[in-house]
């Protein structure tokens, strides 16, 4: 029986009930659906203060925010779901500029008829990663749209982390002849994604590679290399996260494919679906820019955690007023890694 | 990748580099069109451009399904959406193609209307359009259907599928193009024809396309306009290796037909698939195409036979010829007459991301694989 609401005689019936308009209405329904199936979940003593806002305490330090909202489908897919996925997205955001994440709020938009089953199985695996990563879900809110206006559930994270003053990292400080060093395979999440959505058997084996990487960044860190620039190279892939870097510091850069770290069963999705893994989405990877001769401490000390092992230096900055980020070929020629254009198509023939 | 690597290894690579310096003459100039979009975009992806002596020059051609599909074929997929409310399914180049009134099918499918019924999806095989077909019997499915001999075959076989299962939704708006006629009729163009402004010293024949039609089909071109051609497979090497043989061609003066691609062509091609080609399709008196203009005898139409799952005739619409851009030279790049950063266009206007002509649309037209992959050695050809 529910403690605030004891009207509700029924608890949520989580295996056949389905979302319904009564709980966005801010009635009984949303109370019961917030306690019984989100509180009860992702539970913690500020979520459980039940007010409009939580009050937090505050370590010394600069205050670091970022949000994002997250829309994937499928909801579920190979090495995860859009729980973990929004948990690890906005940790990731705020790992990148150098901030500590303390706290994360988040926003469910559920559309009505979901199964309550699925949304406890997302609420789940948000707790995990948030206990994981040691990091609650202070505060949080839920809006139901009607059938049709809405694709199942989308989440929108926002994070609050905390970095000491001057330890924030920018992606204007590339410098001619940093390093660029990758931690780990890419592709995997946007492959494992495309493989669920055109049905790939083939591909069946490739998992999302989402993960907070708050801990790797935080090894990296302790390093003392002489970090410029870190960032997750999520939408649009490595390619387009160099590519802003490039713009942001005004510099060039030149990859060396063969240094490419990319699974084969990624490069042949790729190769099936005429995609290029450097433009394809990750979320448990960190493109880092350090100055030369940090690269080796940085590369070991990736390598010593379980999110680094793979990591690679894929290429060096260089002088360019015109910020083209190039690549010498496996096969020895060069070409431009352009901005991604438009979505990522796959050719015909 | 098994299979593949073999055909993108480096050291192989520079070996061919090699052999390609040492037979180059000189005292002359090499230039080659390679037909197919597909060998545009291993040039440009790989960099092929930089392995090769400056004697050799590629000529990229208008084998890009997209790149010479003209404006009033888009144009004619959008009002069956918009006037006829059918569910459009296409494959994912032509999405970006700009249509008339600054439309693509990618803008009509976020512009206003979509509630009421306009629905475009992209998908990736002519078999997931039959099965969008079967799954929403209420609503009618057309399947645009573009590209050279590759992807005929495929939509042959639904054509044929939907009149055995008797789907009365389904239907194709026929664009399929045949190779051979746009070989001849650059080849026949002004520009290249003998003392004309472009020369073309031999061809690079396309991969895919010659698994359905064989090798025999470009034997004319040898013949009748003493080019050599090489058909070649779409991995770097095989571009490489087909170069070679392309410049000793020509360095011993012969015009042969050879085939680098003899793990996947014959001379005779796939029969069964030329045979599903000619049960279903026939030729049309004409076909504009754009860039090449109105080639007589170059496109294929659905037979009468197979009428009620041809999408001109059901909804009886007709093709409306819309001019391009005035500046927009795709005409020329496609005939290898301009070079992408001739146009005036090129990376100001016309852009990936905001495409005016169809050479930019498609990663294997020229235009784009040259902005995309290769732009940086105009800047280093300018500073």
């Amino acid at each position: 029986m529910s403690r605030t609401h004891k009207a509700y005689v029924r608890p949520l019936d989580l295996r056949q009930g389905r979302i319904d308009m009564t709980h966005g209405s801010g009635g009984r329904a949303t109370a019961q659906l917030i306690e019984e199936l989100f509180v009860r979940r992702l539970g913690n003593a500020y979520l459980g203060q039940g007010n409009d806002a939580a009050v937090l305490p505050m370590p010394p330090g600069r205050l670091v925010m970022s949000t994002d909202a997250h829309v994937v489908s499928p909801l579920f897919f190979p090495g995860g779901d859009i729980g973990c996925l929004a948990v690890h997205g906005t940790i990731n955001d705020l790992a990148v500029v150098g901030a500590t994440p303390l706290y994360l709020a988040a926003s469910f938009v559920l559309e009505e008829g979901f199964p309550l089953s699925d949304l406890a199985r997302i609420v789940e695996s948000m707790a995990a990663a948030a206990s994981a990563a040691g990091v609650p879900v202070v505060t949080g809110d839920t809006k139901v749209v009607e059938k049709g206006s809405g694709d199942g559930v989308y989440i929108t994270t926002t994070g609050v982390g905390v970095v000491t003053e001057g330890d924030e990292w920018s992606g204007d400080r590339a410098r001619p002849a940093d390093r660029i060093i990758v931690s780990g395979s890419i592709g995997e999440h946007g492959m494992a994604i495309m493989a669920q959505r055109e049905n790939l058997g083939f591909a069946a084996a490739i998992a999302s590679d989402t993960a907070a990487l708050h801990g790797l960044i935080a090894a990296m860190r302790a390093s003392g290399a002489a970090i410029r620039v870190l960032r997750d190279p999520t939408r649009g892939g490595v390619a387009t996260t160099l590519n802003e870097i490039a713009c942001q510091s005004g510099v060039g850069m030149m990859l060396q494919e063969s240094a490419l770290p990319v699974r084969p069963e990624v490069a042949a999705a790729c190769e099936f679906l005429g995609l290029d893994p450097l433009y394809v989405a990750n979320e448990g990877k960190v493109v880092a820019i350090v100055a030369p001769e940090d690269a080796e401490r940085l590369l070991a000390a990736m390598r010593a955690h379980p999110l680094g092992r793979q990591a690679a230096v894929i290429g060096s900055v260089h002088q360019d007023a015109h910020s083209f980020v190039q690549m010498t070929t496996a096969f020895g020629g060069r070409r431009i890694v352009d901005w991604l254009t438009g979505e990522q198509l796959p050719r015909i023939c | 990748m098994r299979f593949i690597d073999e055909f993108r290894d480096g050291e192989l690579a520079s070996g061919l580099a090699a052999a390609i310096r040492r037979v180059v003459r000189r005292d002359r100039e090499y230039r080659f069109m390679e037909f197919c979009g597909g060998h545009t975009h291993t040039i440009s992806r790989y960099g092929l451009s930089d392995l090769l002596p400056h004697q050799v020059r590629m000529i990229h051609g208008p084998g890009c399904p997209v790149c010479v599909l003209p404006i009033g074929r888009i144009d004619m997929a959008i009002r069956l959406v918009r006037d006829a409310g059918v569910m459009l399914c296409s494959y994912g180049d032509p999405m970006r193609v700009p249509a008339s009134g600054g439309l693509s099918l990618l803008k009509a499918k976020a512009g206003p209307g979509r509630a009421s019924g306009s629905d475009i999806r992209m998908i990736y095989s002519a078999a997931d359009a039959l099965l969008v077909a079967r799954q929403n019997p209420q609503r009618q499915v057309v399947l645009l259907a573009i590209g050279f001999e590759t992807t005929t075959p495929p939509t042959a076989l639904v054509i044929k599928q939907a009149q055995a299962l008797g789907l009365g939704n389904f239907s194709v708006l026929c664009c399929h193009v045949l190779t051979p006629p746009a070989i001849a009729s650059i080849l026949d163009s002004p520009e290249v024809r003998q003392g004309g402004s472009v020369g073309i010293d031999g061809l690079v024949g396309p991969a895919h396309v010659s698994t359905i039609i064989g090798t025999q089909p470009y034997e004319f071109v040898a013949e009748q306009y003493r080019k050599p051609v090489v058909v070649a497979g779409f991995e770097p090497l095989d571009v490489m290796q087909a170069i070679l043989m392309l410049i000793e061609q020509v360095n011993a003066g012969r015009a042969l037909v050879e085939n680098q691609f003899s793990r996947a062509v014959t001379r005779e091609g796939n029969r069964k698939a030329q045979n599903l080609m000619a049960e279903v399709f026939e030729l049309r008196r004409s076909f504009a195409w754009r860039g090449l203009g109105d080639l007589p005898f170059s496109a294929l139409r659905i037979r009468r036979e197979f009428a009620e799952f041809d999408a001109e005739r059901r909804f009886a619409i007709r093709y409306e010829a819309v001019a391009d851009h005035p500046a927009c030279e795709c005409g020329a790049i496609l005939r290898g007459v301009k070079r992408p950063s001739q146009c005036r266009l090129f990376a100001s206007v016309c852009t990936p991301e905001n495409p005016v002509g169809s050479c930019m649309v498609s990663s294997e037209g020229a235009c784009a694989a040259h902005y995309s992959f290769g732009r940086f050695a105009d800047l280093e050809r300018v500073s």
